[in-house]
């Protein structure tokens, strides 16, 4: 229960206001070695831009103080150049652009080489508004939160199912756009366990806001036994009530988008929602998965997030009591 | 000295700012003068500044608390889409269009365009395109895919209603108006200007609107291509962009930032060319390295068909081209920073007067300055990697499109506009509208570097309240209140000077280009005579002629010779 546990501390541990600043998304924190890369350029060019700031800064307060017109003042010297200040004019953002074009191309290459032609650990496809992630050699699929192992150089192939998308998740490093028709690739060798907040950056739609990302990164063995359960087909449905839920979800056209695993719903239009219940947000991001949200989003889908791809089909009530009963199941 | 020119338009004109005069709006309508057309562009772009500020209000409404359900997810995203492109094609585009058919044949010693009835048409196509754009929002939604409308996105079935439609024929009208504008500006510069006035004597307004003309000659045909094939895929199911049918979603990026690129670089080339006019004026000096500004200027139009791809480095095309594009981009930040020092080399030494023009363009070195380095992290491609498309980008593309372009051309409009109106501005209003804007600005704008840094994507209609996300934008929203503030006093400061303000003069800063020797408004007929010009300083020459730059030898006069 290992990735249960990590998941829970970021959800509900109390923490001080510093701890949740620790926690911000940000490249200034970086969780991978590709980040820590980019990090550290970052900060060497922030340092060059703040000097350069500085000396405009300086010379113009300089000049605003020293040269004011004052009452009387005659027309001062017509000088119109100085052979001299123009050669640091262009010398001196010469040399600049010359040191970080070399940081910039190492540290390029070093952050993504080219695609090596090795079978991916992961596949991530940008779905309007959802992410989804398999995992090659295993059967697993999940949505939106992904998990990852720590310590190892992961290939990640990055697609699109319809619009362009974009996979960010600062403290690991590179953006990359999900293309469709193409196939995009990063580099990972996340350095740190935990969660990792990211978001889709590439407009892609109404939702374009809540398709958030979790990465949930974790040690190897945690993460086989995640990937292993994640394979599994869904539990067997046990409630009468739960039972109900999924005789209804079979009768329905639910599975024409979305699969479940060891039933007869294939769709892949939607999440997979195989395992649904273990995680711990819905929607990607918008809410905290449990049965009241999924209640009210399958009564009205379109009023909890307007223009996602789920119709609003117009259940009674009790059918869809059933219908979350059963997918709560789906651990 | 000059040829008169015989224009088919009436005797009388109205050339000052106001329509309450004899011949009414009706003049206005029917006029091809470019002084009056140069007006009706200004006028235009203010305008559009008021809606397209509006719709910005509205949005930054929406980003004050997280979660917020002020707008729906599909109104907020036609507003940001509408935002940016009113902005772009019809503020800052018809701004410098306005200022540049005012003022280059005055600065030339010219009557007149080298084709009036197209300037006029150009105007008021590009009105019309920006009005269809506009009627979008009662024809069944406005475009709603971004101002630069990524395929597959602008595809009818990802963006059903006509929005996107609107858009293309509203830019591609408004298109054919700019690229119509920049040839009449090529041809006036090369074949109008009072016979001494060689090359190296053109005033550096003058110099940037040349460079820009052929800018937009060879970016805005990109832009139209891609617009027609996107109506075709749109209206006769092609397939150039739509993905799902096997076209490509490159493609449109390419051609899009082929011409998007050097568009930043057309909107920002005169307002160039305005500062340094009135850095010389208000510091009493004539420009430091008047070679290098013009040659800088030259070399970023250049460059600027080369840098394109540094809006696609996540696209994942590869090293070869990154590292090409990347190199491309960092050059061209050489250019643009050499500018920044020959302003600050104008004003050493001076005897600066601090009118509300000299404010905005003293503002405008510090705020171009954030803009440009800001800029310069997304050459740095792992650092774009991580930047692009976040709100980061929003801030860097408002410090150059604000800070760089809009600062120079408040800085402008304050310093032409004794001419254009014959009137003296209060400067006391100035001053309370330059310190709301400049405040209000970087309250707006500098706290969204900090909102990209920690994750915050762009183009979202609501956030999560994650920590700082809150707090940041909440900022950012009072910011844009104190703008949209400071531009009512803006509205009252222009109302109070075309009403109440001093009868201007001929020359009130002491200026040293020709418009400045014609009467203030100038009569339709700019001049009837011109002295001979032997600097790019003319009217100092004539003025000042015990320190007139026409005693000098060359080598003096654009300071290649070292001087100690």
């Amino acid at each position: 229960m290992g990735d249960q546990n990590s998941v829970d501390e970021y959800l509900s541990a109390p923490r001080s206001y510093m701890e949740t600043l620790s926690m911000l998304p940000s490249l200034l924190r970086p969780a991978a070695a590709q980040a820590d890369r980019i990090a550290s350029l970052t900060a060497y060019f922030t340092i060059a831009a703040l000097l350069v700031l500085t000396i405009v800064i300086g010379l113009l307060i300089y000049i605003v103080v020293r040269f004011r017109a004052r009452p009387g003042d005659a027309e001062p010297e017509q000088f119109t150049g100085n052979k001299v200040v123009e050669g640091f004019m262009i010398g001196v953002p010469t040399l600049l652009v010359i040191v970080f074009m070399y940081l910039t191309l190492d540290t390029m290459a070093d952050v993504l080489p080219p695609d090596s032609g090795t079978q991916p650990d992961v596949v991530i496809t940008g779905h309007r508004y959802w992410w989804e992630a398999s995992y090659p050699g295993t059967k697993a699929i999940v949505a939106n939160e992904i998990h990852l192992p720590v310590g190892r150089r992961l290939l990640l192939h990055i697609n699109a199912a319809d619009v362009i998308h974009d996979w960010w998740v600062p403290a690991l490093g590179a953006k990359m756009d999900a293309i469709p028709g193409r196939t995009n690739h990063l580099w990972v060798t996340i350095t740190k366990p935990g969660v990792y907040e990211g978001a889709c950056s590439e407009f892609c739609g109404a939702q374009h806001a809540w398709m958030r990302i979790k990465v949930v990164a974790q040690p190897e063995p945690e993460f086989r036994d995640w990937v292993a359960r994640k394979a599994q087909v869904a539990n067997p449905v046990l409630s009468a009530s739960a039972q109900a839920g999924a005789a209804f979800f079979s009768r329905q056209p639910c599975g024409s988008c979305h699969r479940i695993r060891g039933t007869a719903a294939t769709g892949a239009v939607g999440p997979d929602l195989t395992h649904f219940a273990s995680r711990r947000t819905m929607l990607a991001g918008l809410m905290e998965n449990n049965p009241d949200n999924l209640r009210q989003w399958l009564t009205d889908p379109q009023h909890v997030k307007p223009g996602a791809l789920m119709p609003r089909f117009i259940y009674p009530k009790d059918s869809i009591n059933v219908l979350v009963d059963y997918l709560s199941s789906l651990k | 000295m000059i040829t008169d020119v015989e224009l088919p338009e009436p005797e009388k004109s109205l050339p000052g700012a106001t329509v309450n005069s004899d011949q009414g709006l009706l003049m206005w309508i029917s006029s091809v003068d470019h002084k009056q057309i140069g007006i009706m562009y200004l006028l235009m772009a203010l305008f559009y500044l008021f809606v397209g500020g509006l719709l910005a209000l509205l949005m930054r409404v929406q980003l004050l608390v997280p979660n917020n359900h002020f707008l729906a997810p599909d109104a907020y995203n036609q507003l940001f889409t509408m935002h940016g492109t009113t902005m772009i094609f019809f503020v800052l585009t018809p701004a410098i269009l306005g200022l540049a058919v005012y003022l280059v044949p005055l600065q030339i010693g010219a009557n007149e365009m080298a084709f009036p009835r197209l300037n006029a048409f150009s105007f008021w196509i590009s009105l019309f395109g920006g009005l269809l754009l506009y009627f979008s929002f009662l024809a069944g939604g406005a475009p709603d895919a971004g101002w630069f409308s990524y395929a597959p996105l602008n595809q009818t079935q990802y963006s059903a209603s006509p929005g996107i439609d609107y858009y293309c024929i509203g830019l591609l009208l408004s298109g054919i108006g700019t690229v119509a504008t920049a040839g009449n500006l090529a041809v006036t510069i090369i074949t109008l200007r009072t016979p001494s006035m060689q090359y190296k004597y053109m005033p550096v307004f003058v110099w940037m609107v040349f460079i820009d003309s052929f800018l937009i000659l060879a970016a805005f045909p990109s832009l139209n291509a891609a617009l027609a094939m996107l109506l075709i895929d749109r209206q006769l199911d092609g397939h150039f962009f739509n993905t799902d049918a096997g076209g490509s979603a490159l493609l449109w990026q390419h051609l899009f930032w082929l011409f998007g690129h050097p568009e930043v670089y057309i909107v920002v080339l005169p307002p160039f060319g305005v500062l340094s006019e009135v850095f010389q004026v208000y510091s009493r000096k004539p420009i430091f390295g008047y070679p290098f500004v013009v040659g800088s200027g030259i070399a970023i139009s250049l460059l600027a068909f080369g840098v394109w791809v540094h809006h696609m480095f996540a696209t994942g095309m590869g090293h070869t081209v990154n590292s090409f594009f990347a190199v491309s981009s960092m050059l061209i930040g050489i250019p643009t920073g050499v500018k920044v020092f020959n302003w600050l080399g104008t004003m050493y030494g001076g005897s600066i007067r601090f009118t509300t023009g000299m404010l905005f363009a003293t503002a405008f070195l510090v705020e171009f300055t954030i803009g440009g380095l800001s800029g310069i992290s997304f050459a740095i491609v792992p650092i774009d990697w991580q930047l692009t498309d976040t709100y980061y980008v929003v801030a860097h593309l408002h410090y150059v499109f604000l800070g760089g372009s809009l600062f120079g051309l408040f800085a402008g409009l304050f310093y032409w506009f004794p001419k254009m109106s014959g009137r003296m501005y209060s400067e006391r209003l100035g001053n309370w509208f330059f310190w709301l804007f400049v405040i209000g600005f970087n309250l707006t704008f500098f706290v969204q570097h900090i909102l990209g840094i920690i994750g915050m994507p762009r183009r979202v209609y609501t956030y999560p309240a994650l920590a700082g996300y809150s707090a940041l934008n909440l900022t950012s929203s009072l910011g844009a209140f104190l703008m949209g503030l400071s531009m009512l006093v803006f509205l009252y400061l222009l109302y109070d000077a075309l009403k109440r303000g001093k009868r201007a003069g001929d020359n009130p800063w002491d200026g040293y280009t020709f418009e400045w020797l014609t009467s203030s408004p100038p009569p339709l007929k700019n001049f009837t005579t011109l002295p001979p010009v032997y600097s790019f300083r003319p009217v100092h020459d004539l003025n000042h002629p015990e320190i007139g730059d026409y005693k000098k030898p060359d080598e003096e006069k654009y300071g290649t010779k070292d001087i100690d």
